[in-house]
């Protein structure tokens, strides 16, 4: 066909970006990989087990779906991709495959499609498999296990060590300090320390604070995400945390609170589009996820921190700092 | 006769009370978790449906329009009392797993809806099929879901083991959440079969 012949005829808008779905995704991935790959490497062959059957379920779940509803295949877009390792990365590395498979239909199957696909989604999807994985099955959600090279260095004899996260040793009453003690620190320094280097027992991807950092300024840089939601979840995690007489820096650096606010709370359909928007999500899913672990009967709130502020982002974007089209304050009438 | 058969068949699909009108969910999500108690609700829904509507079918030309409301909650109260005492004494276990909801039938917005858009109306005979008909609608859809929460929550049918003795029990579908994800897969499913029963004069919508 000649060129001109190709010429398309559309309405507005007539201006394109060079950024697409696929490049996004494609950030997201980047800025994951640096977690992924360190939780492969301190869980070992369970957590690529972990990994890799999530994301290939999710990927295969959405081909199928579209198929049987005669959708448009867009597997090319990766968003399944990257559902599948946000999923992986915040389930505990033991999980049993089968286990995964089913987040993965839940996240992709029930979260997302059943809405209408990718932006129709009003929540996270990777965090519906999760909260209905933790629903169904309690015991092997909450079963952790230390990696299999332990904290101080020496190569362990077992493959992995069944051992409790930080914050569930402070849910069952224990203590900072016995909390400290888990991870082989006698020293609330050296305790922050390996917090935030993360060799120690968690989900696959919410240990090291450092990488997923790495990951987050990777996404500020490139324009993925704004560090609005972050801040605001981070910082509102620390006050509230104190205020209620919590450890603040330990609150943030425990637990997948870094990871959600990265990763979780930045996702594009399911928060606010407006600055103002974004700032309250974050402090309102902060607010959430601190009352869960202080007064709640999980240990870790951040999955129901961030789903209960998606169930209020369609309020959230309405708050404007002006009408479109008003003018001045009188402008209403 | 035709237009007796039509009364009876609409409640099933075409005027689903759960699925298309959707009323009386409150106890459907709630009472769904076995299906003994899917079983029983039913069975107290049915007789008190089919009752209150014959009853007030029969006394509609002297039930006085502007207090007939309260006229209609005595009568479906009466037949809810009965199921009420007649479960507690011959179902005490039934009874006690479905505790406040078989009072609350007094209240249910299927019975009230079909007497005062049906019953208050029509001659006996058609108040009957029409209260058989929503009775099979409510059924399928009641027991169904209750089947389906049972085995994949608890692996189980009435009690019976039904799954491999490997099958661990997913949860999520004896709880609220999976109770909600289960009825909106009904509705889809009775969509479905709104279509397939209607073919060419489906209208779309609901």
């Amino acid at each position: 066909m000649p060129e001109h012949q190709s010429l398309l005829l559309s309405s507005s808008p007539h201006v394109f970006t060079n950024v697409s779905v696929r490049r996004l995704m494609l950030n997201v991935i980047i800025a994951l990989l640096p977690v992924t790959v360190y939780g492969i490497s301190i869980f070992g062959f369970s957590a690529a087990r972990v990994v890799l059957t999530s994301v290939v379920s999710c990927v295969l779940f959405e081909i199928i779906f579209r198929a049987i509803i005669h959708s448009k295949q867009n597997f090319g877009d990766l968003s399944a991709v990257v559902t599948g390792l946000l999923l992986a990365l915040i389930l505990p590395p033991s999980t049993p495959s089968w286990m995964v498979a089913i987040g993965a239909l839940a996240s992709i199957v029930v979260a997302k499609e059943f809405f209408g696909g990718l932006g129709h989604n009003p929540f996270n999807p990777a965090l519906i498999g999760r909260a209905i994985l933790l629903m169904s099955f309690p015991a092997a959600l909450t079963s952790w296990h230390r990696p299999p090279l332990d904290a101080l260095g020496g190569a362990s004899l077992t493959d992995a060590l069944s051992t409790a996260t930080p914050l569930a040793i402070l849910k069952d009453g224990g203590t900072l300090m016995g909390a400290a003690g888990s991870l082989g620190t006698d020293s609330l320094p050296d305790f922050y320390t390996a917090l935030f280097f993360g060799n120690h027992a968690g989900c696959i991807g919410e240990t090291s604070i450092l990488l997923i950092l790495i990951g987050g300024v990777f996404l500020i840089a490139t324009k993925t995400i704004v560090c609005a939601t972050p801040v605001a979840m981070l910082a509102v995690t620390a006050l509230f945390s104190a205020l209620l007489g919590v450890d603040p820096l330990f609150s943030v650096l425990s637990g997948g609170v870094v990871f959600g606010a990265f990763f979780m709370a930045t996702d594009y359909a399911t928060t606010p589009l407006t600055t103002a928007g974004k700032v309250l999500f974050g402090a309102g899913a902060a607010v959430v996820l601190v009352l869960i672990r202080q007064f709640g009967g999980y240990p870790e709130g951040v999955t129901y921190g961030i789903l209960m502020m998606n169930a209020v982002v369609p309020y959230l974007n309405k708050l404007r700092e002006k009408k479109y089209g008003s003018i001045g304050k009188g402008a209403k009438k | 006769m035709n237009k007796a058969l039509s009364i009876f068949l609409r409640g099933i699909v075409i005027e689903n009370p759960l699925a298309i009108i959707m009323i009386g969910l409150c106890s459907s999500v709630a009472v769904t978790t076995s299906v003994a108690n899917g079983i029983g609700m039913t069975a107290g829904m049915v007789f008190v449906l089919l009752c209150s509507e014959l009853i007030i079918s029969l006394f509609r030309k002297v039930i006085p329009g502007n207090i007939r409301m309260p006229i209609f909650i005595v009568v479906i109260a009466a037949f809810t009392t009965m199921v009420d005492i007649i479960m507690q004494a011959y179902f005490p276990d039934l009874s006690e797993a479905m505790g406040v909801f078989i009072p609350l039938i007094v209240v249910n917005c299927i019975i009230m809806g079909r007497v005062e858009a049906f019953a208050s109306r029509e001659n006996a005979g058609h108040a009957v099929l029409d209260a058989l008909g929503m009775g099979v609608g409510y059924a399928w859809v009641l027991i169904g879901m209750s089947v389906v929460r049972e085995l994949l929550g608890n692996g189980t049918i009435l009690g019976f083991q039904i799954m491999p003795e490997s099958y661990q029990p997913v949860l999520f579908f004896v709880l609220p959440p999976g109770g909600f994800l289960v009825f909106a897969l009904f509705i889809a499913l009775n969509i479905a079969l709104k279509k397939l029963w209607l073919g060419q004069d489906y209208k779309g919508g609901k």
